[in-house]
């Protein structure tokens, strides 16, 4: 009776562990597509393993917010995930991130979840178009990109100082 | 008198599945359209930015406002304590069903965006209507399956004269609530009057029972029951009343608006030189829909005649149809008065002028669609259910 | 590190936090529309201090301009949409979506032309935000009416209610999206005043800016609440007009000299 209980332990706590190291290796390995800004990254806006698990409900609390209330420097933002995400083929032009193989697409089809977002978003970077007609190249007109711009930094961001942003977030300097 | 026996709807399998296989087919069609529609968008049917609601809306509000008068027959044996219709009373109960169902697919399969069905289950805005509208078709579904049941089960009896009740102040609670989609909208002349909600319990009255008469002989050929002329007497007549009071509230109806000279303009075009709008209320509603069936019922000539009865309410239905679609598309032709004494000379959008609406195939398809279903789900509920009495021959007592 | 990572950590713990508490609320209890509270300090947003219109001097507007079609269509990428080859040009104009339209009027009794342009009111009581039943059609704190179309579910009661005619539907497929105006078929739409731009802190829309570059100047946009706004002192001056006023909607667009 007693051993059986201890087997029974030992079994449970052997494929706990065999799951943790399983977990773990799943989760040290980068599914970033090559290629992209976010592969030259250290981690994403918030740690991997919290974006992985809770990147559409971030995704879906902030488009609320902006869609709703306006706010536009959100911190989690379906632009600034493409802009990240996407990769760039030969030629040097943008990949979808829906496209077969790519960065969103090669989860959610593991997982079979269909992303609806790219309906109405864009699976590629936007190249400027001559949007913000009368207030271009004024402060205002770029906090579009919004992640963590303070008043004292350049108005502009271009992909480097993004991405510099971005390891910021990651913890390097 | 004869003790009532019910027995499930059954005939010769080929005539049956023939039958339903029939219906299915035209389902099946009518799926393949609404795909189509939604594959590519609402710019294959004939509905644009000026008649954003069209054919399949027309057939939707039809079969909602039917399915709620089809409850009727089992209102009167019920509520009213009718003897000759409370046998009926089965049969009116799925047929109510069925019929708001087939509405509900087509309405559900017109909207841009179908399959976010789940978001309008879970996001309400109470000052809508058609929120309102959502948990009154939900509510009637599962008040009137309580109802059945009432009628059905032994055990579920006590609660027949309550569920009754409560069906009947739910069916008048849900076209009140589908003629106020229409009589709420402030911003076109032909809607914004409160008599579109009473209007549309008497349409619903008049539709219902006519799909009633129509579905009750059907069932009755396809199973080769006997059905007694006395009871289709009955009802022949109360449609009559019914088809009567239609036209009285399309009467009161224009007879206001013709007394405001703000709404002369959507008079004149409905009554007068509307083209198509003109000519399906005149030859559609008042023509086919109202003086041939009032001929066909109350004409000694066809006293019995079966033939007389099923055409009269094929004409009602038929009228009612053309009704509708005067109501929702002449509606929203008629051009919004945005700048009251000013004429439009010039706008991109069809601002002061009739739009115009060419119904496309698929949009009928869906339409027809959604009647094929409601019919399935009858032919297929009185096969499984108890719902038709053995013999609706006629009582030999006739002073009923 | 530095100091400003150090701070904006600390923002983000806290939004991380909240975030979490929101979505877990919004499992609980989905039927409930998820409004969540300020997130976090950096974000200022739409404020009920704010109620953006506009004053259109119909006297100013040409005929035969269509400066603000133009730079609306532009801005919110209605031009990237294409008539497909097998459709009518009467039939992709009927359906194709039209933010803001140019109307030439002539009064009936005095023959008098008026030019304006005509697209949302945004009124202060909405008939659209009334009838919509998922709440997708909604008033911004600064009175901007716009849809939602994540939960848009397209049925098109807000067109049958609009008495300006203002909201498209979607009717055609879309293949090229933008940031500013994530567009899909199925969904109806309607001008926003901009509201990307006036978040981003633009002072201006995309149709006044082009009515000024036109050397019209028909257009002018502002906060209607600030005394000292160029609308507000405007409007204070000069007797203008709601289109429909009888319908007491409050509208935020008014029109003088028609």
């Amino acid at each position: 009776m007693r051993s059986a209980t201890g087997i029974k332990r030992f079994a449970s706590l052997l494929l706990g562990s065999v799951l943790l190291l399983l977990s773990a290796a799943v989760l040290s390995e980068s599914n970033v597509t090559p290629g992209s800004k976010a592969a030259g990254l250290e981690s994403c806006v918030a740690p991997t393993a919290e974006i992985r698990r809770y990147h559409m409900l971030y995704l879906t609390h902030d488009r609320d917010l902006t869609v709703r209330q306006g706010k536009r420097n959100i911190k989690y933002s379906l632009a600034e995930c493409i802009d990240c995400h996407a990769a760039k083929d030969d030629k040097g032009e943008y990949i979808p991130v829906d496209a077969e193989g790519q960065f969103c697409e090669s989860c959610h089809k593991y997982t079979a979840v269909e992303p609806l977002c790219f309906q109405c978003h864009r699976t590629v970077p936007e190249e400027k178009r001559s949007a913000l007609g009368g207030v271009q190249g004024g402060a205002a007109g770029n906090r579009s990109l919004g992640l963590l711009l303070d008043d004292d930094e350049a108005p502009s961001l271009s992909a480097q100082e993004y991405a510099r942003l971005h390891a910021i977030v990651g913890g390097e300097d | 008198m004869k003790k009532l026996h019910y027995s499930e709807l059954w005939c010769s399998s080929p005539r049956y599945w023939g039958g339903l296989a029939a219906l299915v087919f035209i389902i099946l069609i009518g799926v393949g359209a609404a795909y189509y529609m939604e594959h590519n968008g609402h710019a294959v049917t004939g509905m644009s930015n000026q008649i954003v609601w069209g054919l399949p809306h027309v057939f939707a509000i039809f079969l909602i406002v039917a399915a709620s008068g089809a409850l009727n027959v089992a209102s009167i044996g019920s509520v009213f304590g009718g003897p000759l219709y409370k046998p009926l009373g089965r049969f009116s109960g799925l047929l109510a069903i069925g019929l708001l169902a087939g509405g509900l697919v087509v309405l559900l399969l017109d909207l841009g965006r179908p399959e976010r069905l789940i978001v309008a289950m879970t996001h309400y805005n109470f000052k809508s209507i058609f929120a309102w509208n959502i948990i009154l078709y939900t509510g009637f579904f599962t008040i009137v399956g309580f109802y059945l049941w009432a009628m059905m089960d032994r055990k579920g009896y006590k609660y027949y004269k309550l569920t009754g009740f409560a069906a009947f102040f739910w069916r008048l609670a849900l076209t009140t609530g589908t003629g106020s989609i229409f009589g709420f909208i402030v911003a076109r002349e032909a809607y914004d009057e409160a008599i579109l909600a009473p209007m549309f319990i008497i349409m619903s009255f008049s539709f219902g029972l006519a799909f009633f008469i129509i579905t009750l002989m059907s069932a009755y050929w396809w199973a080769s029951r006997e059905l007694g002329d006395l009871r289709l007497a009955k009802l022949k007549n109360l449609l009559g009343v019914f088809v009567g009071a239609v036209f009285y509230f399309t009467l009161v109806y224009h007879l206001t608006n013709l007394y405001i000279t703000q709404h002369h303009g959507i008079e004149r075009f409905i009554l007068l030189d509307g083209g198509v709008y003109t000519a399906a209320f005149w030859i559609g509603q008042i023509l086919i829909g109202t003086i041939v069936p009032l001929f066909l019922v109350y004409s000694p000539a066809f006293e019995k005649n079966r033939f007389a009865i099923a055409i009269a309410s094929l004409f009602v239905l038929v009228g009612g149809f053309f009704q509708l679609y005067v109501i929702v598309i002449g509606g929203q032709a008629y051009p919004m008065s945005l700048f009251p004494g000013k004429e439009v000379l010039e706008s991109s959008f069809y601002d002061g002028v009739v739009a115009s609406y060419v119904p496309s195939v698929p949009e009928a398809l869906l339409g027809i669609g959604g009647i094929a279903v409601a019919m399935t789900l009858v032919a297929v509920g009185a096969r499984m259910l108890k719902v038709l009495p053995d013999s609706l021959q006629d009582p030999e007592d006739e002073c009923i | 590190m530095n100091r400003k990572s150090d701070q904006t950590d600390a923002t983000r713990r806290e939004f991380i936090h909240r975030t979490l508490l929101a979505a877990g609320a919004a499992t609980v209890a989905p039927g409930i529309l998820l409004t969540v509270a300020r997130a976090g300090a950096e974000s200022e947003g739409a404020s009920s201090d704010t109620r953006w219109g506009m004053l259109i001097d119909t006297n100013k507007c040409a005929e035969g301009c269509s400066a603000c079609v133009d730079a609306c269509d532009r801005e919110n990428g209605i031009d990237l949409l294409e008539k497909p080859e097998w459709q009518s040009e009467e039939m992709w104009n009927a359906q194709r979506p039209q933010w803001i339209r140019k109307v030439k009027l002539r009064d009936r009794q005095t023959g008098e032309i008026t030019n304006l342009p005509m697209m949302c009111q945004h009124c202060e009581f909405p008939p659209c935000v009334d009838v919509c039943p998922t709440g997708a059609s909604f008033k911004r704190a600064d009175g901007i009416v716009m849809v939602d179309r994540h939960i848009c579910i397209g049925c098109r009661y807000c067109m049958m209610a609009c008495p300006y005619k203002a909201r498209s539907f979607v009717h055609h497929n879309v293949t090229e999206h933008t940031v500013r105006s994530p567009r899909g078929k199925g969904c109806v739409e309607s001008c926003n005043l901009c509201a990307y731009r006036i978040d981003h802190g633009a002072t201006t829309t995309a149709c006044q800016d082009a009515c000024t570059a036109e050397g019209h100047e028909a257009i002018l946009f502002g906060d209607l609440n600030d005394p000292n706004s160029a609308v507000a002192k405007a409007l204070k001056q000069q007797s203008s007009r709601q289109i429909r006023a009888d319908l007491e909607l409050n509208t935020g667009v008014r029109y003088t000299n028609v």
